[in-house]
């Protein structure tokens, strides 16, 4: 396996990983966790194709990853922002539990 | 050229650091158990050569996301009831489209390793060509995440301030 497939299967793993937590835990945080865990993977695609890419030095996968952490870093700010308020309406993160469109 | 000795421990830290985030019972640990898969994180992408992009891990995941992260846990930290399981109802559909993502991704990679570009010559970056970069031909693109960083903290401290009484 030549190294930029081994770190295209990590970031894939990752991903699953992710994707799963996403999906099955029940907290609304562990949930961002999962969201967070899955933009990471795709920041790891993208610096492995720089590396590995014909023309570095054009920066353009790199670019793409600081963008890419700045907007995660904004997204995990007004997410967890988000929970912190659904938790004062409902006093549970249970996503099983939040179930009503009304407030 | 094969993959080294350091990818294998940095991979495995990632991944077992992501794992133990999702699957683990106590909040608290899960945040923990993310701030490794994020510090292996960081550094494969030193192993990459990518330097900046590995310290901008460091400072805004685990110096930021990951505080953030504890202080919602900490909270919303209730009585949470040690019967009930941390799955949600669905875990199984949830599995199943992760397991069946990840058989995709797999065999695309497999599909394609062949064609893969085996070894460049490494990448010599500095931070002043990135920064160099991100003052001319990344202007804008720096300018909207500006804006967007602004708008976002604006945003999070609104969505989570205090509301008045009686209007709930």
């Amino acid at each position: 396996m030549t190294p930029l497939a081994a770190y295209l299967m990590v970031a894939a793993i990752l991903f699953a990983i992710g994707l799963a937590g996403a999906l099955t835990r029940r907290n609304a945080i562990l949930v961002l966790i999962g969201i967070e865990l899955m933009l990471n993977a795709a920041n790891l695609n993208l610096v492995a194709f720089w590396h590995y890419g014909p023309n570095p030095g054009a920066l353009t996968g790199m670019m793409f990853a600081i963008f890419s952490i700045a907007v995660a870093a904004a997204e995990a700010a007004v997410g967890l922002g988000l929970v912190i308020s659904i938790y004062r309406h409902t006093r549970t993160t249970d996503l099983d539990q939040i179930n009503r469109m009304k407030g | 050229m094969t993959v080294s000795i350091p990818f294998y421990i940095l991979s495995a830290i990632t991944l077992l650091g992501g794992l133990a985030a999702v699957t683990l019972r106590n909040t608290v640990h899960c945040a923990l158990a993310l701030t490794a898969a994020f510090a292996g994180l960081a550094m494969l992408f030193l192993q990459l050569d990518a330097q900046f992009a590995g310290f901008a891990q460091i400072l805004i995941y685990i110096g930021a996301v990951a505080i953030l992260v504890v202080f919602a846990i900490l909270l919303t930290r209730n009585a949470e009831l040690e019967a009930t399981s941390v799955f949600s109802r669905t875990w199984i559909a949830g599995l199943a489209i992760a397991a069946a993502v990840f058989t995709v991704l797999g065999w695309a990679i497999m599909q394609t390793a062949s064609r893969l570009p085996e070894a460049w010559p490494t990448p010599q970056v500095t931070v002043r060509d990135i920064g160099n970069a991100l003052m001319s031909r990344y202007i804008l693109p720096l300018e909207i995440v500006a804006l967007l960083l602004t708008a976002a903290l604006i945003g999070a401290v609104i969505v989570a301030m205090h509301e008045k009484e009686g209007t709930k």
